[in-house]
C-alpha cells in the first residue's frame, strides 16, 4: 500500500514536471520564469490543506484522545511548515525577476510568512515538552487557536496592503487562463496532494513507532 | 480573580515594575530613534502598540507565576467545577492590569511626545479596549500552557507574537487614523476585525482551557 502510494506519487510528480515544462506554453510577458507557478501554487495549497488537517486532528484528539490523531496532527504540521517554506522560497525566486525584489510586504507574502512563524512556534512547543500526553494536549490547543487565526490574518493583511496578482484559478466566472495551463496546474495539484498524503502517513508511522519504542 | 487583584493591590509588585518598564521603553524609543519630533510623530501609533505589547508580554507572562512559585498549581488542577471559570477570572485580572498599564503609558507618551490626546481619547479608548481584550485572551491561555514548560519566558512570546500579528496590524492602523482626527466610522472594518478576534479568542480560550489545566 505504502509502496503503491509512493509509486503513484512519483509518477504524478513526473507527469507534473512534463506538463509544466513540456506541455504548458511559455508565458508571453514573464517568459519561462512563470513556470515556477506549477511548483509555487500547489505548495501553498498543500500548506493550507496541512493546517486544516492539523485543526481537525487537534479537535479529534481533544475529544477522543486517540494517539493516532495527535501523531497525524504533528506530522501534518511538519509537512505544512515545510511546504510553507517552499512557497516562500519559490515565491522569492519568482518575485525577483517579475517584481524586481526578493521580498516585499505584499498581502499574501505577509499572510504566508505569518503562518510560517505561527506553525514554527507550534513545532517548537512540541519539541519543548517532554511529557508526551501533555505535549499533545497543548499542541492541540495551539493548533486550534492557530487555525482560527488564519482568516483573521488573511483579512488584516489584505486590508493592510496588496500587490500580488489576484488568484487566477478559483475566481467567480471561471479561470482566466488557457486550458493547457489549467490542466498542467491541476496535474501538479494532484501530484502535490499525493506527495502530502505520502509524507504525512510516513511521518505519522514514524512517530507511532517512536512512541511504541519508548513505551 | 479577586484574590489575584488583592495580592496585586497589596504588593503592587507587577504594576510597579511594569510602570518602570514602560518608562524605560519610552526612553529607549527616543534614544534609538533620535529626538526629532516630526519623525517620531509618524511612527507614534506603532511605538505606542509596541510599548503595549512588550509590557503585555511581561505582564501576561506572569499570570500564573504566583500559583507556580507557591506550589498552588495542584490547587488549580484540582479546583472543582468548570475550569473555564478560572480562565475568565484570570483574563479579567489581566485585562484590568493591562488597561491600567496602557493608561499610564498613554499619559507618558502624551507627556514625552507633546501630544494633545484629549480630542482623540474616546476613539482611542475604543481601539485600545478592543485590542487589549484580544491580547489578554490569547495571552492568558498561552501563559497557562507555557507556565508548565521549561524555557517558558522564551516560549511565551514566541507563541504569542505570531498569533497577535493581525491584532497588531488592526490596532496600529486604527490608532493612526484616530490620532489623525478621523472618525471611528472610517476604520469600522478594522474595529470589526478586532471585535471578531476578541470573540474568537475568548470563545476558543474558554472552550480549550479545560484541556490546558488537566491533571
Amino acid at each position: 500500500m505504502r509502496r503503491l502510494l509512493g509509486g503513484v506519487t512519483v509518477a504524478g510528480l513526473v507527469a507534473g514536471l512534463v506538463m509544466a515544462f513540456g506541455v504548458a506554453p511559455r508565458e508571453a510577458t514573464q517568459g519561462n520564469v512563470q513556470r515556477i507557478m506549477y511548483l509555487h501554487v500547489p505548495s501553498v495549497w498543500v500548506a493550507y490543506l496541512a493546517f486544516v488537517v492539523v485543526l481537525v486532528c487537534s479537535v479529534v484528539y481533544l475529544v477522543r484522545r486517540t494517539e493516532g490523531a495527535d501523531q497525524l496532527a504533528h506530522a501534518s504540521a511538519e509537512v505544512g511548515v515545510l511546504f510553507t517554506g517552499i512557497t516562500i522560497a519559490t515565491g522569492s525566486i519568482w518575485g525577483k525577476p517579475t517584481w524586481g525584489t526578493w521580498w516585499t510586504w505584499d498581502a499574501r507574502l505577509t499572510t504566508v510568512s505569518i503562518l510560517f512563524v505561527m506553525y514554527l512556534g507550534y513545532l517548537l512547543l512540541r519539541g519543548m515538552i517532554e511529557d508526551r500526553e501533555r505535549g499533545a494536549r497543548f499542541a492541540a490547543v495551539l493548533g486550534i487557536v492557530a487555525a482560527f487565526n488564519i482568516p483573521l490574518v488573511h483579512f488584516s493583511v489584505l486590508w493592510w496592503r496588496t500587490l500580488h496578482q489576484p488568484p487566477s484559478l478559483m475566481k467567480p466566472g471561471g479561470a482566466a487562463m488557457p486550458d493547457v495551463i489549467k490542466y498542467a496546474l491541476l496535474v501538479n495539484f494532484a501530484a502535490f496532494t499525493l506527495l502530502y498524503v505520502y509524507f504525512v502517513t510516513r511521518r505519522a508511522r514514524l512517530l507511532r513507532l517512536e512512541a511504541e519504542a519508548e513505551a | 480573580m479577586w484574590k489575584d487583584l488583592l495580592v496585586e493591590r497589596r504588593s503592587k509588585e507587577t504594576l510597579n515594575a511594569l510602570f518602570f518598564f514602560g518608562l524605560l521603553l519610552l526612553f529607549i524609543f527616543q534614544f534609538a530613534l533620535g529626538p526629532d519630533r516630526e519623525r517620531l510623530a509618524g511612527t507614534l501609533p506603532g511605538l505606542l502598540w509596541l510599548g503595549f505589547i512588550l509590557s503585555g508580554l511581561l505582564g501576561l507572562g506572569r499570570t500564573f507565576v504566583a500559583e507556580r512559585e507557591n506550589d498552588c498549581w495542584e490547587g488549580l488542577l484540582l479546583a472543582p467545577g468548570d475550569k473555564s471559570a478560572i480562565y475568565v477570572g484570570k483574563l479579567a485580572g489581566n485585562l484590568l492590569l493591562m488597561l491600567v498599564i496602557e493608561a499610564i503609558l498613554l499619559v507618558l507618551f502624551g507627556f514625552f511626545f507633546n501630544l494633545d490626546l484629549a480630542g482623540a481619547l474616546p476613539g482611542l479608548a475604543v481601539v485600545i479596549a478592543l485590542g487589549t481584550v484580544a491580547l489578554a485572551a490569547v495571552g492568558t491561555l498561552f501563559a497557562a500552557m507555557t507556565a508548565q514548560v521549561r524555557a517558558r519566558e522564551l516560549l511565551f512570546p514566541v507563541l504569542l507574537l505570531p498569533v497577535e500579528a493581525p491584532v497588531l496590524l488592526a490596532t496600529v492602523k486604527a490608532t493612526e487614523a484616530v490620532l489623525l482626527g478621523e472618525t471611528l466610522g472610517s476604520v469600522a472594518h478594522w474595529l470589526k476585525l478586532l471585535a471578531a478576534a476578541d470573540v474568537v479568542y475568548v470563545v476558543v480560550g474558554v472552550l480549550t482551557f479545560d484541556f490546558v489545566l488537566e491533571a
